[in-house]
């Protein structure tokens, strides 16, 4: 009875909502984030773990693979910012003014690549990009005039291939980010500036970015997060975790690598935490830098 | 008057042209976009081997097309029924997944919008924190303790560790915080207790950021490969990204069933998304605006 009483309390009821959140904190976030910390100082094998001390990550600092996949990773990610922010935010640009005729169809279409697994994308891009001469992306070099390229062999290509996957598949979801944002901004400094004399460029300059700041800082750290974390697009591109010389191994499929093919718990362990690290590190860097210009612009 | 109007028709050209230019870009894009998906879905009418021989190639040769493939996938024989079953697989831990992920979500989000209580800044601040840890990274502890809870190889241990999504309760507490608070007092004046508000009351009226998130929810669990690839073992539970995935092997004997399989997959996300589009966006785009 008092049991009943205390339930249907006012007091409890916060704490009977977020139960199921604390539980899953505890048990799939907490627990696994402690036990990958103390793995990644441990020599796990078969038969039992030993304690290693700082081994594992000063044996990754010798481990010519990780700094590939490292390399690899880092290429990727600013390469990928470099692509899926200003084009995103062009378009949508444009999307956002009167220009543009059938909107919706176009929206539509941009968001088609984000409703297909990365299977099927993964596994077209791979078969376009096949070194034979009759793939897609070779006969398009031939009516371009050049010859064969063994795309998905070479290094620079490879990863051509990649940053055409990514920017296929999210340029339309990125869009759609940089759209909602603009739709916040109010259309009355717009015409207050037209008032003014401003031209195109510069109400882009002085109202559109500075007001779409908070959602491109949400896109950057996403970016950030998912450049460096990147491993399903390289996996299926490659149909599998071996690319010639590693040219499309990531940091997450090294650590892949390590932990589920070698089955090398705590030495995957250390790479997860390696990445777990760069990734806070770059976002705080980045939350900084914004934070800071926007004070000066005020 | 004369000049005026003049200027005014050199504008609307003007406009015109810049119109034409802004539209063709997006038809361009558009293009580029269906191409790939396009390309494949010609190919499933050819032989699976020449994807293999060849790759993947724009090929409008109708007279070589047939509905070999996708008539082998329903034949009812072995491939077909694996096939299927990779498919019912997916359709039920989809399902399973977007309604326990939505009834938690917005219960956590509930608790943690309508009521003042001491742990509950401290609790949104866990929330936010468990966003920052990029899911590759747990993957591999997630993985051992599946094993040590015998979960592996099962939907439980699939869908457990994601079902407090964090941007699904960010997103259902930036919806609940526009609802008035005055009906939890009338709720409670009306005799309904704590619980019933929650459901009676708040619940209906958040039918619109269940849509957005159902729909969100079901394409990420319909594509979702990574973690499903990690626990499930035997073929008989795989889903359809996993299934397709085994289907990739170097002699390609199967890729018939592949490429017919791939086009014949993206079909219910499609669908859905056809019929909800507006909530698709809405639901995606909810996190960026207040970043």
């Amino acid at each position: 009875m008092k049991f009943k009483k205390i339930f249907y309390s006012q007091k409890a009821a916060p704490y009977v909502f977020v139960l199921p959140f604390l539980l899953s904190f505890i048990f799939f976030w907490i627990y696994p984030l402690f036990s990958t910390v103390t793995m990644s100082f441990q020599d796990i094998t078969a038969t039992g773990k030993e304690f290693i001390g700082f081994k594992n990550y000063t044996k990754l600092l010798n481990d010519k693979v990780f700094h590939t996949a490292m390399l690899n990773s880092f290429e990727y990610m600013i390469l990928s910012i470099a692509l899926l922010i200003p084009f995103p935010m062009l378009y949508a640009v444009l999307m956002d003014g009167n220009l543009v005729k059938a909107k919706g169809l176009w929206k539509a279409l941009l968001y088609l690549p984000a409703l297909t697994s990365v299977v099927i994308s993964g596994t077209l891009f791979r078969l376009m990009f096949s070194e034979y001469s009759t793939g897609q992306m070779n006969v398009i070099m031939h009516a371009l005039g050049f010859g064969s390229q063994k795309w998905l062999k070479v290094k620079a290509t490879g990863l051509g291939a990649l940053l055409t996957l990514c920017c296929w598949r999210w340029t339309g979801v990125n869009m759609l980010y940089f759209l909602s944002g603009l739709k916040s901004i109010d259309k009355n400094l717009y015409e207050a500036a037209e008032i003014d004399g401003a031209s195109a460029v510069q109400k882009f300059r002085y109202i559109t970015i500075p007001l779409l700041k908070p959602t491109t800082i949400y896109v950057f750290t996403i970016s950030i997060y998912a450049g460096l974390a990147m491993f399903l697009e390289s996996f299926m591109l490659w149909a599998g975790n071996a690319s010639p010389n590693n040219i499309g191994l990531t940091i997450v499929g090294y650590l892949y690598r390590r932990g589920i093919e070698k089955n090398q718990m705590g030495y995957a362990s250390a790479v997860g935490l390696v990445l777990l690290i760069l990734a806070l590190i770059i976002n705080m860097v980045q939350l900084v830098l914004n934070g800071s210009f926007k004070k000066e612009e005020r | 008057m004369e000049k005026d109007a003049s200027i005014k028709g050199g504008m609307t050209r003007k406009r015109k042209i810049a119109s034409f230019f802004a539209t063709l870009l997006f038809l361009i894009l558009g293009l580029i976009v269906v191409f790939p998906v396009f390309a494949g879905l010609l190919a499933s009418f050819r032989p699976g081997t020449e994807l293999i021989r060849k790759g993947l190639s724009i090929n409008l040769d109708v007279s070589t097309m047939t509905l070999a493939n996708y008539k082998y996938l329903f034949s009812g024989n072995v491939d077909s029924v694996k096939y299927f079953t990779w498919f019912k697989n997916s359709m039920v831990l989809t399902l399973v997944t977007v309604v326990l992920t939505l009834i938690i979500c917005y219960f956590i989000a509930y608790g943690l919008t309508m009521y003042q209580f001491k742990l509950r800044n401290f609790l949104f601040f866990l929330v936010i924190a468990t966003m920052m840890v990029p899911f590759e990274i747990l993957m591999l502890p997630l993985y051992q303790e599946m094993i040590n809870l015998k979960l592996i190889d099962s939907a439980a241990g699939v869908i457990l560790p994601a079902v407090c999504g964090a941007s699904t309760i960010f997103f259902f507490r930036q919806y609940l915080t526009t609802v008035p608070k005055d009906l939890l007092d009338a709720g409670r004046i009306d005799g309904c207790t704590e619980y019933g508000i929650a459901v009676r009351i708040m619940l209906p009226i958040t039918k619109p950021a269940f849509a957005a998130m159902a729909i969100l929810c079901a394409m990420g669990s319909w594509n979702n490969m990574l973690w499903p690839m990690l626990v499930f073992r035997s073929a008989k539970k795989f889903t359809l990204p996993i299934g397709l995935n085994t289907l990739l092997t170097p002699y390609g004997n199967n890729y018939d069933v592949l490429i017919a399989g791939s086009m014949f997959g993206i079909i219910p996300i499609f669908i859905i998304f056809l019929c909800f589009q507006q909530y698709f966006i809405d639901g995606m785009t909810a996190g960026a605006v207040k970043g």
